[in-house]
């Protein structure tokens, strides 16, 4: 079941198209990844489900009916550009903006002891937020958007700003949060944190939804027939043979052992190349490459630009 | 609404809570009884000490005929040189030395004072008045007219005008401009300085949320009207506590600089000061007997302060602060959402000042004439009617009038908080652009 879907959505600003017939839907428990270059038209989807805007026109639909603005209050948003009140104390604001979510203020308070103490932020509460870091601000801003337990949460760019330390607490809270039963729409251009974390996802170029599956079953539409075998021996032994049969793409050695990528000419060719590079040398691994996902994007991008031209 | 609500009580709490906020309570009553307190210093130090002023009149025409005042005598020196007198003028217990040239019948420039204080307006008014009317009297005499004396002492007249005003009813009550007028002053400077000062601090906030970029996490939580009108509202409630603090501080500082400075007032008469303010006619009734023994001037004043009906002048005062608040400050909230920092707020600024400016400059016409078409209509074009409306009220002005520029009021303060909430939502997520007017206009047809 999915928690959330939007179907046909058209948003305009005057004569610019911002989204045009943009329709998805998130899977109930997955981690969603929403990706797309500058200005495709991220931030107004994202701002749409959050019902900070309506659509001109098109279907919004929260857990199996259609949305009601009382929906925001089951959302958590982390936007891209974040920010807080510079001169207000950590623990007030936190529990001004909890209220504004719906919390009374003394659940708000009950939360946020719970929050302050995982995260150990607690000498925070009396501090201005211009006496924070960058990081320590953002980690304020990261509970306050988990405070009242969204079933959806919305994070744009969650990455940006923090140091390694503080990015790796970050992913395991969201794997946290998704495995708690929550839903996690993930808005990036890190790729590789795409690659580990998404499920499925979505890529919108210029305003318009150009891919949208499962992340797995991208990578298999997408792949190529290309192989990596990984062998010790003399690479010379087998160049000519693989040359002959193979279109070979890449050779280096690492460690002592030889890496060769290479593509299929035609289909299920790929036990004729084990078989091929046994008689020769000592292979030690045999994968099939699929490609990933900052590839994928690129190459959609493109050619969907290309297609408009 | 009750996410409006949670949003006014930041913005005003947090407003509230500020230095500068406490500061400005404090001063501005500060600087308010200061000013009365020097009213007070010069009006109650009118010189008391003697002065006496040494005269060298080469005319020979003013020998013992200036007039002599209470605390002001002349002494006539002859054989005396100007310039070795001026060098024993310090020594000398003379405060000043008046030399009268020959010539003075026919220059205007013949007379000098030397002194080595700068003598007071009434000093040299005094002596010149003196001079003068010696002058004439000397001129009018060699016209060897018969009995001078006697026509110059029949046309000698005082006039002191009392003004009365009529109302509709017949009624007589005395009535003084000048009363009228500073209460209007007062009334009229008072709403300008708050609309400006508050409107910029609404304008600012705006700006801030949007730098900050908070605008963003809370939009995810409250429509963008909310968090405008939470903001609008909140900074009104700081403007109306400053208010208030003001007029209690003003009215304590005020009983306190009156008991310094004139405590022959008594306490009594004290204590009904702010009823009166207030409007409550009987108590003025009740203090004017004993009053009038003691300070007949005063008593005339409160009579006077009757005249004006203080519940008409406190509700539109009420209602012209609050609705020319709210005209400006949603305008100043649209400014804010749609520039991107502070230097670009400058050229929206002054469209919305200029009116603000325009209505000052009415408000003074208004103090010469109410009644003048100019008065007329800048009290019923709503930029400026809080302002010049104002300075009218004081000087009696038509219920009708009041009531179509009050209507006028609330209409455009209405159509200014739609307009500025169209441009505060689209303003409020555009960042870094350079935004005109034009594409301020094109906002208004976007649909949320």
């Amino acid at each position: 079941m999915e928690i959330f879907k939007a179907q046909h959505i058209e948003k305009k600003y005057g004569e610019f198209k911002a989204l045009s017939d943009v329709s998805l839907s998130v899977p109930q428990g997955s981690i969603y990844g929403l990706l797309g270059p500058n200005g495709a038209g991220k931030t107004t989807l994202i701002r749409i489900i959050n019902q900070i805007f309506a659509p001109d026109s098109g279907e919004l639909f929260f857990q199996g009916r259609k949305m009601v603005p009382d929906d925001v209050l089951n959302i958590g948003y982390l936007p891209e550009e974040r920010g807080l009140y510079k001169k207000m104390k950590v623990g007030e604001q936190a529990i001004y903006l909890a209220r504004l979510r719906g919390l009374s203020k003394a659940d708000a308070l009950k939360r946020l002891k719970y929050w302050f103490e995982k995260f150990e932020m607690q000498t925070w509460w009396d501090k201005k937020v211009e006496d924070l870091s960058k990081g320590m601000a953002q980690k304020v801003q990261f509970v306050v958007t988990v405070l009242h337990n969204p079933s959806l949460l919305i994070f744009d760019e969650p990455f940006s700003g923090f140091d390694p330390i503080n990015a790796t607490l970050l992913r395991d809270e969201i794997l946290a949060l998704r495995d708690n039963g929550s839903t996690i729409i993930f808005s990036t251009h890190n790729m590789s944190s795409v690659e580990e974390l998404c499920d499925h996802i979505t890529l919108i170029n210029k305003s318009s939804c150009i891919l949208e599956g499962e992340v797995d079953e991208i990578k298999k539409r997408f792949k190529s027939d290309i192989y990596e075998v990984g062998f010790s021996g003399d690479f010379n032994k087998v160049k000519d043979v693989l040359n002959s049969k193979f279109d070979v793409l890449e050779h280096k050695i690492v460690k002592d052992l030889n890496y060769v990528r290479v593509k299929m000419l035609h289909q299920h060719q790929d036990n004729e190349l084990l078989s091929l590079i046994l008689a020769h040398v000592h292979v030690t691994s045999f994968t099939e490459v699929y490609p990933s996902m900052n590839e994928i994007f690129i190459n959609m991008v493109e050619s969907s630009n290309q297609n408009q031209l | 609404m009750n996410k409006i609500w949670l949003i006014t009580q930041r913005e005003f709490i947090t407003r509230v809570r500020k230095k500068s906020f406490i500061i400005m309570s404090i001063l501005g009553p500060l600087i308010f009884a200061g000013f009365f307190a020097l009213t007070f210093i010069f009006a109650s130090s009118k010189d008391t000490d003697v002065k006496k002023i040494a005269v060298i009149d080469s005319s020979g025409m003013f020998i013992k005929k200036l007039p002599e005042g209470k605390f002001l005598q002349f002494e006539y020196l002859t054989n005396v040189k100007v310039d070795d007198f001026k060098k024993l003028l310090k020594k000398s217990n003379y405060y000043g030395l008046l030399y009268i040239s020959p010539i003075v019948a026919f220059s205007p420039k013949a007379v000098q004072f030397y002194s080595f204080q700068q003598p007071s307006l009434s000093i040299t008014q005094e002596i010149s008045n003196g001079i003068e009317k010696e002058i004439r009297n000397q001129k009018l005499l060699s016209y060897n007219i018969q009995n001078l004396d006697n026509i110059l002492k029949s046309i000698e007249t005082k006039i002191d005008i009392s003004t009365v005003k009529l109302s509709d009813s017949g009624e007589e009550k005395q009535s003084s401009t000048g009363l009228a007028m500073g209460v209007a002053y007062v009334g009229s400077l008072l709403i300008y300085m708050f609309i400006l000062m508050f409107g910029v601090q609404v304008m600012r906030g705006v700006l801030e949320e949007k730098t900050n970029r908070i605008v963003e996490v809370i939009l995810s939580s409250v429509k963008p009207f909310q968090l405008m009108m939470g903001k609008v509202l909140g900074v009104a409630m700081a403007a109306i506590v400053q208010f208030l603090i003001w007029v209690v501080l003003s009215v304590a500082f005020f009983l306190i600089v009156k008991a310094v400075f004139l405590p022959d007032i008594t306490p009594a008469a004290m204590a009904n000061q702010p009823q009166n303010i207030m409007g409550a006619s009987n108590a003025v009734a009740q203090a004017q007997p004993q009053e009038s023994a003691i300070n007949p001037e005063i008593a005339n004043i409160f009579s006077m302060a009757d005249s004006i009906n203080f519940y008409v002048l406190i509700g539109s005062f009420i209602f012209y602060f609050i609705g020319g608040y709210l005209l400006y400050a949603s305008l100043f909230a649209a400014v804010g959402a749609a520039v991107d920092n502070e230097t670009d707020t400058q050229q929206f600024m002054f469209p919305i000042t200029l009116p603000l400016i325009i209505g000052i400059l009415a408000m003074v016409s208004a103090f010469q004439n109410p009644e003048s078409p100019v008065a007329f209509w800048f009290s019923m074009i709503p930029l400026t009617s809080p302002i010049v409306m104002m300075a009218r009220i004081p000087f009696g002005v038509p219920y009708t009038e009041v009531a179509i520029s009050m209507a006028l009021l609330v209409v455009t303060f209405i159509g200014a908080i739609w307009f500025a909430g169209k441009i505060y939502r689209t303003g409020i997520l555009m960042y870094g652009k350079k935004v005109t007017l034009k594409e301020m206009i094109k906002w208004l047809k976007y649909k949320n």
